[in-house]
């Protein structure tokens, strides 16, 4: 642990600094819902095989380059982290499947034409062969990956269990990373019970609350323009982004670190954050905090009441006719996801522009927001 | 070559295909006719999971990316591979480690047994994620599955428990830390976790009914930490419990995609 890792070569360490300097909540969050945004806006580009390629041999340059620092490659070569690497080359592969689809058959839908899916419907195939044989190739190559994964890299075995001995960091297998993301905005009965449970029936209520009938049995983007948006936000910005930042930017107590900076469990990180209600009384009226929790807290109520209530209603006149397809009752139902999905990067700006520790403070009910 | 090929068609013919065992076995021709390739699908209790035939944009692999599929086959691979390692295994921190340990160094394909299962069990996570993701891209949600698709859902939170309780199991400090970490949570819920908001509010004065010894989270762990009863709690969570609904789950699963017909452009 203590002993240092190698940096590199000398010629690259202004680029590992530089990169280092971008490694921030901030940027790396608001970098990737940029790109996001960016990706969907110029997805003609993008789809296209030679820009493609460009990006992925670019990656893989960088990846390369970076093995050369100590600190990249101890965390990549990691056994248990092998799996992010195939979760983020995979979906970054299944994405761009989804979007050369969609371009090329919302081009088509313009012209008048029908979709590559509606013209591969029309003929009905045996499951035997043409079905089986895929399934078949497919399965036999599963197999195979699985057997060189588990021939050439050994599941790890650290020491005995020990209670008394807590690892710096403690982290939750990769899969709950972005959870335990959460839990650097939102107390453990936020991001540990509530946001999960709001992601699980989230998802649940997807089919009920999205009422454009189009686009269903093949690839579109332009057909579902908001759906796609939303979900991909959540799943890519909220969920993956999360989890690649969990694994190789959090290090010891939790500390945000540079892609290539050594894990120094002695780093300090300043904390000053502030609570709402020490913002309302004590910076905007100039007074001291009252002692009862409600007269104290007061002004966070007020704004998550508003953010419940105003939030929709505005909502509802901006999207009207999604607000009459779907009735009260399913539109609020969807509307109230929605606004738990943005309670994250919500409250992550609070955080980074004001130092806003909670909305709401009354820690004699665990009840902080 | 295709002399030795006609050959052995030809011999296969008469004394295979033709002879009493193998028809009792399969019920039709050798399936190079449409008839027999139906009823190659129809006869056979795994194959008949699929229809006789589908539509071609079905069919494709850039259509479904084949992640359903894979997903039930890495839980099969994760079934047997499982199997395997209970014969080794015995949940009771005396042992479990050392048998993790004599898996890896005693026992004939026991090392690539553990890797097997515990690689195939981040690829599940993995493939079942991407599999959500080709079915909300192709809008397969909408009417008339959107009750399938809340199967799913449910599926994909088994998926990830059953990873999450296979984690402790090998009872090293990666394990029970994760399990820490992650247990820790459920102090905090609401109402059911003593450290929750509103948990301090069940109870008369100083009676509190939800403190550490009576919570959601000792209820988990059969404890207040991690020990001995959390173990086998979680072996019998991730071996019996989380499989069998599962699988059941993974039923209901497959016979909606046959009843609600596989998503097709209109
Ligand atoms: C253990 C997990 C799962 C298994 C084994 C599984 C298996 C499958 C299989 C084999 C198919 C056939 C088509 C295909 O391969 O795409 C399918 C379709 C489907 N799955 Fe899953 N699935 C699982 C999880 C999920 C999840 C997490 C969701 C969504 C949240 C989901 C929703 C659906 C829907 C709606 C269909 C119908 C698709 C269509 O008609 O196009 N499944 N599933």
């Amino acid at each position: 642990m203590s002993h240092p890792v190698h940096p590199g070569p000398e010629s690259l360490q202004p680029f590992f600094n530089g990169i280092d300097a971008l490694c921030q909540p901030q940027i790396i969050f608001g970098g990737s819902i940029a790109a996001l945004i960016g990706g969907l806006v110029f997805r003609r580009y993008l789809v296209k095989p030679a820009v493609a390629i460009g990006i992925t041999v670019a990656t893989l340059a960088f990846v390369g380059l970076s093995c050369l620092n100590g600190q990249f490659l101890s965390q990549a070569q990691k056994p248990d982290n092998v799996p992010i690497w195939i979760l983020l080359a995979m979906t970054g592969f299944v994405l761009w499947v989804s979007f050369y689809q969609a371009v090329r058959n919302d081009d088509r839908i313009r012209q008048g034409l029908r979709t590559e899916e509606h013209e591969a419907a029309e003929e009905k195939l045996h499951v035997w062969p043409y079905l089986l044989y895929i399934e078949g190739i497919v399965a036999a190559f599963a197999m195979l990956v699985l057997f060189v994964w588990s021939v050439g890299i050994e599941a790890p075995l650290e020491q005995f269990a020990n209670i008394a001995k807590t690892p710096n960091p403690s982290k939750a297998p990769w899969y709950f990373l972005g959870l335990q993301e959460m839990l650097v905005y939102y107390d453990p009965w936020m991001a540990g019970v509530v946001l999960p449970s709001m992601i699980i029936s989230g998802l649940v209520v997807i089919p009920y609350c999205d009422p454009n009938p189009k686009g269903v049995g093949y690839y579109t983007f332009e057909q579902r323009k908001l759906a796609i948006t939303t979900f991909l936000f959540g799943f890519v910005a909220l969920w993956v982004v999360m989890i690649f930042v969990g694994t190789f930017l959090r290090g010891p107590n939790w500390n945000f670190y540079g892609l290539y900076e050594e894990w120094n469990p002695h780093k300090l990180e300043q904390l000053n954050n502030v609570n709402l209600s020490e913002f309302f009384w004590q910076n905007f009226m100039g007074e001291s905090l009252p002692k009862q929790w409600f007269a104290r807290e007061w002004p966070g109520f007020a704004v998550i009441l508003i953010y419940f209530t105003a939030v929709p209603m505005v909502c509802a006149g901006l999207f009207r006719k999604l607000y009459k397809s779907l009735g009260f009752v399913r539109y609020n139902i969807l509307i109230v996801h929605a606004l738990f999905m943005m309670a994250l990067p919500i409250k992550m700006l609070l955080r980074w522009s004001f130092n806003l520790k909670y909305i709401v403070y009354i820690p004699e009910y665990f009840f902080n927001i | 070559m295709s002399g030795i090929g006609d050959k052995l068609r030809k011999v296969l013919d008469e004394s295979v295909y033709q002879s009493v065992i193998w028809r009792s076995v399969f019920r039709h021709g050798f399936p190079d006719t449409d008839r027999n390739r139906t009823l190659v699908v129809l006869s056979n209790l795994f194959l008949h999971l699929h229809p006789a035939k589908l539509k071609g944009h079905a069919v494709r692999m850039r259509y479904t990316w084949c992640m359903g599929g894979l997903s039930f086959f890495m839980f099969l691979i994760l079934t047997i591979s499982g199997v395997f390692l209970m014969f080794y295994y015995r949940p009771t921190p005396e042992y479990a480690y050392a048998d993790i340990i004599d898996l890896r160094e005693g026992i004939p394909l026991g090392a690539f047994m553990r890797n097997i299962h515990r690689w195939g069990a981040h690829a599940m996570v993995i493939i079942v994620w991407l599999h959500m993701l080709r079915v909300f891209m192709t809008g397969s949600y909408k009417a008339p599955r959107e009750f399938n698709w809340g199967v799913g859902v449910i599926l994909l939170v088994l998926t990830l428990l059953l990873s999450f309780t296979g984690y402790l199991l090998p009872w090293d400090q990666l394990a029970i830390w994760a399990i820490t970490v992650g247990t820790n949570m459920a102090r905090a819920t609401p109402f059911l976790g003593h450290e929750g908001p509103g948990a301090s509010l069940i109870g008369y004065d100083d009676f509190a009914v939800v403190h550490p010894k009576s919570d959601v989270r000792f209820m988990l762990l059969g404890g207040s930490i991690v020990g001995p009863p959390a173990l086998l709690r979680f072996y019998v969570l991730h071996c019996v419990f989380l499989p069998l609904v599962a699988g059941f789950l993974m039923a209901v699963h497959f016979w909606r995609i046959r009843k609600d017909g596989f998503s097709a452009p209109l």
